[in-house]
């Protein structure tokens, strides 16, 4: 357990390490600066701002400048948002798409393993291909659509509920069912297949030969095996959305992580780029080693090593 | 309802695939007493292990019961619902499976299964479960039973793992006992351990087995009655001794043949059946061995053989038995009549 | 006369009794037709109804996309003045001059955008970029995965793990945050590339797309590399291969006769799943605004353009949105079909 845990933690600095180094050096490489489009200053300006953040140094001098502060804990001020750091960006910004996307993944488990389930137990029947379809639907359409046609109908049209901001409990429903679609219906097909596969188990068999009704062979024999899929397929998907739908909270305009990410990459804000690579990076480190110590909860054959 | 234990008669089943019918059973009756041993050989998919899974009410889907009757302990099996036929399975009948690698659920302890059993069909506390546990681990031979309970499937050898299987399907000591293959994914040494763990069980909780296996040697060493299955037929019927040392039906005749003996020369080669067995989506008319059988005659390609019965017991459905029995009878036999026989052929 | 073999009486004819002659028994053995794996698996795809209809609308949506425009009388960047946010078969009052004149206007199927463009060009401009994207993606990734895939398949060893911690790598990372990144890096880049001589193609298809295509071989070969590892893998520890290889055959022969025919059922399933993928991400970066560069529209640009004027103008988005879910939908049904015939052991 000990070699395990040391094991995962180098692993863990390694990987965030690379991820850090990597995203360093790729957005310098581009020509240009986060400074060069604003045409309103002057060029004398645009050169106090760069020698203020560092920026005319050479680069692997600000590689270990950067690298040596944020060991430290100092991941440095926005360049674009001024006098806001980095780390208060993602502080303030990451609890509400956490919340958002909390309750989405929550909302999808809720939803995707009873329905995946179901789907599996009437087999070639009508209601599981109507499961199919539903679920082989909310793959295909893109979250974009999903939102839009939400904000049209729901919101504008019959004006039921709020359509942006995150003010009350109703501004929550639209964002958080156009996050669920896509993973309700990834897991309802994940759920299916391998609730399918150990329905033909043959220690399903065996439950069955002992005499138990099929509310316990399942609850208790299919369901802990079958689950082992959702959980790998769960982690991951819970680093993302817990990050933020970039699309769901611009159209909603929801002040997220994730709508902050893809301003600071089209604005080349530096330090906010790296801050929250790093941060998204540690946190799917984390979240990998969760659902490692979940497996070897379900399932025991599994060991830690 | 009458003496038998196992009374199936005449059951035919069949599975409705995409591809069409598969007959998978054909009229197979069995009758099985109290505390008798009945070995059913055959080769993969003959029908052995569909009628003992049928008997239990766990024929697998597309598969379902078209005919016959069955009787099991004074239950009539066609009549059951579901919920009566759940309180048999696992108390008065309970079976073994071939692979005990993959009949345990992985994900929970031995104890946890076995118990399990135990407190679904008797009124037993955990604590009296587990001692029962315990008990029944003993009684199928593995040591240090208070730990291997903690234990997952998944840490145990083979053999363990079907003495755990023999423990759970024992655990209600039932009336009988269905092994289906149960030693074919065990080593040899093995193997015999756990026949003659099953035969001293029997031997002291007095309940009948059902033993489906493709290895005669087994069906030799353990069964008192043997039941021959070729392609959902049974073929021949009969004490061990009618099927080893009389064997009347061309199919057991063949698969005596192939069994290496100890007493033979050496360099004698052994005698394989010839041909494949049939396809069951397309089954012939006739006999389902006449493709495959030496002294196969016209009638055998055309018409099903009637059951021969030699004395009470021993029985066969083969043309040639028939045609045998009847010339020995001194019946209108229709080859006495060699006159027609000769106007049928000068016919042609 | 032979016997009835409805009668329920049997007349036995002594003739019965003869032996069949081997012809006749070899008329009893009813093989199915052999198939080979392509024929078989083509003929389970084209039963399944979901998926012919997938194929069919992929085909339709196709034609409309490479071919029609070709004679469509509209051109995507054309702004023809005077006819702005037209609805859906609208002319402008110009128009409606013109035809008042006798001339011959074609009118606007599907309307006309805020620049005056038809609607209905640029949306199959739109799904022809789309359909590029993701075939042309899915082509790189097939490749780059597959390759990679085997290398460190066959190398084992230090190469295995290297590529094997690099693949875990970009797992760790979330997809859309490289995507992002790389893609507003490298566009400048590309740019500069593209005006140099020799690299001028790059222009015709647009620096975005192009570093769309570079992200995707970047980003997405992992899911293929580790897929076709493990095939490998498995394939070079199955038996028949082992069987080739103590029979002699090389190494060219083994990758050639067994490993490639037994991979290529599951490539061609994943590639195929691989373009609705790359579809729906392009179309995600493209509604960000970090796609392909205007004016040339894909289906994910277009639908980001109707964004802001949709209460008044919905079907502008509707139609891109519901496109796309559409191709993706097809591609997904199809895919899954295919998966199905050709691939039966792949799973979700």
């Amino acid at each position: 357990m000990l070699k395990y845990i040391v094991k995962r933690i180098v692993i863990a600095i390694v990987t965030i390490f690379v991820v850090a180094t990597l995203t360093f050096f790729l957005m310098n490489a581009v020509p240009g600066g986060p400074f060069q489009a604003e045409k309103s200053i002057s060029a004398q300006a645009r050169a106090n701002l760069d020698a203020k953040y560092g920026l005319d140094k050479p680069i692997f001098q600000r590689y270990l400048t950067y690298m040596k502060d944020a060991l430290h804990g100092d991941f440095s001020e926005s360049l674009k948002q001024r006098g806001r750091s980095v780390i208060s960006i993602i502080t303030t910004k990451f609890p509400v798409s956490a919340r958002v996307g909390g309750m989405a993944v929550l909302l999808s488990l809720i939803i995707g393993i009873p329905l995946g389930c179901i789907a599996a137990l009437n087999r070639g029947k009508a209601l599981d291909n109507v499961i199919i379809v539903l679920a082989t639907c909310g793959i295909a359409i893109p979250s974009f659509v999903i939102c839009t046609l939400l904000l049209y109908f729901i919101g504008a049209k019959l004006q039921w509920l709020p359509t942006y901001g995150l003010s009350s409990w109703k501004h929550y429903i639209m964002p958080v069912i156009s996050i669920a679609v896509y993973p309700t219906a990834y897991i309802t097909r994940l759920m299916r297949s391998s609730m399918l596969d150990v329905l033909g188990q043959d220690y399903m068999r065996t439950a069955r030969a002992k005499g138990l009704s099929q509310g316990v062979s399942l609850f208790k024999h299919a369901l802990r095996n079958a689950i082992i899929p959702v959980v790998t397929y769960v982690g991951p998907m819970l680093a993302y959305t817990i990050t933020g739908s970039m699309i769901v909270e611009k159209i909603f305009t929801i002040p997220g992580l994730g709508s902050e990410f893809v301003s600071s990459a089209l604005n080349r804000d530096y330090t906010v780029i790296m801050g929250t690579t790093i941060f998204l990076a540690t946190l799917m480190v984390l979240i990998n080693v969760l659902v490692d110590i979940v497996y070897t909860i379900i399932d025991p054959r599994i060991k830690l090593k | 309802m009458s003496e038998y234990l196992v009374n199936i008669e005449d059951e035919r089943l069949s599975f409705f695939t995409p591809a069409g019918e598969v007959k998978a059973l054909n009229g197979v009756t069995i009758r099985v007493k109290e505390g008798e041993v009945l070995g059913i050989v055959g080769e993969s998919g003959s029908g052995k292990s569909v009628t003992a899974y049928s008997l239990m009410g766990l024929t697998a889907y597309p598969g379902k019961l078209i005919g016959g009757q069955l009787y099991f302990n004074g239950h009539h099996i066609n009549d059951m619902t579901e919920k009566q036929m759940r309180k048999m399975r696992g108390n008065e009948v309970s079976i073994i499976f071939q692979d005990p690698m993959t009949s345990l659920n992985p994900v929970y302890t031995i104890g946890n299964q076995i118990r399990e059993v135990i407190l679904l069909h008797t009124d037993k506390t955990k604590k009296e479960a587990q001692e029962r546990a315990i008990e029944l681990l003993k009684l199928v031979g593995i040591n240090e039973p208070e730990k291997r309970l903690k234990q997952y499937p998944h840490e145990l050898s083979g053999g363990m793992r079907q003495r755990v299987m023999i423990a759970i399907a024992l655990a209600c000591e039932p009336k009988l006992l269905i092994a289906d293959e149960p030693t074919t994914a065990l080593d040899v040494t093995i193997q015999a351990q756990i026949l003659e763990l099953m035969i001293e069980l029997k031997e002291k909780l007095g309940m009948a087995i059902i033993m489906i296996t493709h290895d005669l040697g087994i069906v030799a060493s353990t069964c008192e009655r043997i039941a021959v299955m070729y392609a959902g037929n049974i073929v021949e019927y009969g004490t061990t001794e009618d099927i080893f040392y009389n064997p009347k039906h061309e199919y057991t005749k063949g698969l005596i043949r192939s069994i290496p003996r100890m007493d033979a020369k050496e360099h004698t080669r052994l005698i394989p059946i010839e041909g494949t067995p049939v396809d069951m989506l397309n089954p012939p008319k006739g006999c389902k061995f006449a493709s495959r059988c030496e002294k196969c005659m016209k009638i055998c390609l055309t018409e099903m053989p009637p059951v021969t019965q030699f004395d009470e017991i021993h029985y066969t459905q083969c043309w040639l038995n028939q045609k045998e029995e009847m010339e020995k009878n001194g019946q209108a036999a229709p080859a006495a009549d060699s006159e027609e026989a000769k106007g049928g052929a000068a016919n042609e | 006369m032979k016997t009835n073999p409805l009668s329920m009486q049997l007349r036995l004819d002594p003739e019965d009794f003869l032996p069949a002659s081997q012809e006749e028994k070899q008329g009893l053995v009813v093989m199915r037709e052999s198939v080979g794996f392509w024929k078989d698996g083509l003929r389970r795809l084209m039963r399944n109804k979901i998926a012919m209809v997938s194929l069919f609308f992929i085909v339709v949506i196709m034609i409309f996309s490479f071919i029609v425009p070709a004679f469509y009388p509209y051109r995507y960047e054309q702004q023809i003045k005077g006819s702005e946010n037209l609805k859906p078969m609208e002319y402008s009052e110009k128009e409606l001059a013109q035809k008042e004149a006798g001339e011959d206007i074609f009118p606007h199927v599907l309307g006309t955008d805020k620049l005056g463009r038809d609607y209905a060009i640029r949306v199959m401009m739109g799904s022809r970029i789309s359909l590029i994207v993701g075939l042309v993606a899915a082509v790189i990734i097939l490749v780059i995965g597959s390759v990679i895939g085997s290398i460190a398949a066959f190398f084992g060893g230090w190469v295995d793990m290297i590529i094997m911690r690099i693949v875990d790598l970009i797992y760790t990372v979330p997809d859309i945050l490289l995507i992002v990144l790389l893609s507003t890096v490298m566009k400048q880049p590309i740019e500069d590339l593209a005006t140099k001589p020799g690299f001028g193609w790059m222009q015709m298809l647009g620096p975005n797309m192009i570093s769309i295509f570079i992200v995707f071989a970047l980003l997405y070969w992992v899911g293929m590399a580790r897929m076709v590892r493990g095939q490998i893998l498995t394939l070079k520890q199955s038996e028949y291969v082992t069987a080739a290889r103590a029979l002699g055959a090389g190494s060219g022969r083994i990758i050639k006769k067994h490993l490639l025919t037994n991979c290529i059922g599951t490539l061609i399933v994943v590639t195929t799943l691989q373009i609705p993928s790359s579809i729906f991400t392009e179309s995600f970066l493209s509604f960000v605004g970090i796609g392909v560069a205007r004016p040339t529209p894909s289906l994910g640009s277009l639908a980001s353009d109707a964004v802001n004027g949709f209460g008044t103008y919905p079907h502008l988005l509707f139609i891109p949105a519901l496109l796309i879910s559409l191709i993706i939908l097809s591609f997904n049904l199809f895919g899954d079909g295919l998966r199905d015939a050709f691939d039966p052991k792949l799973k979700d």
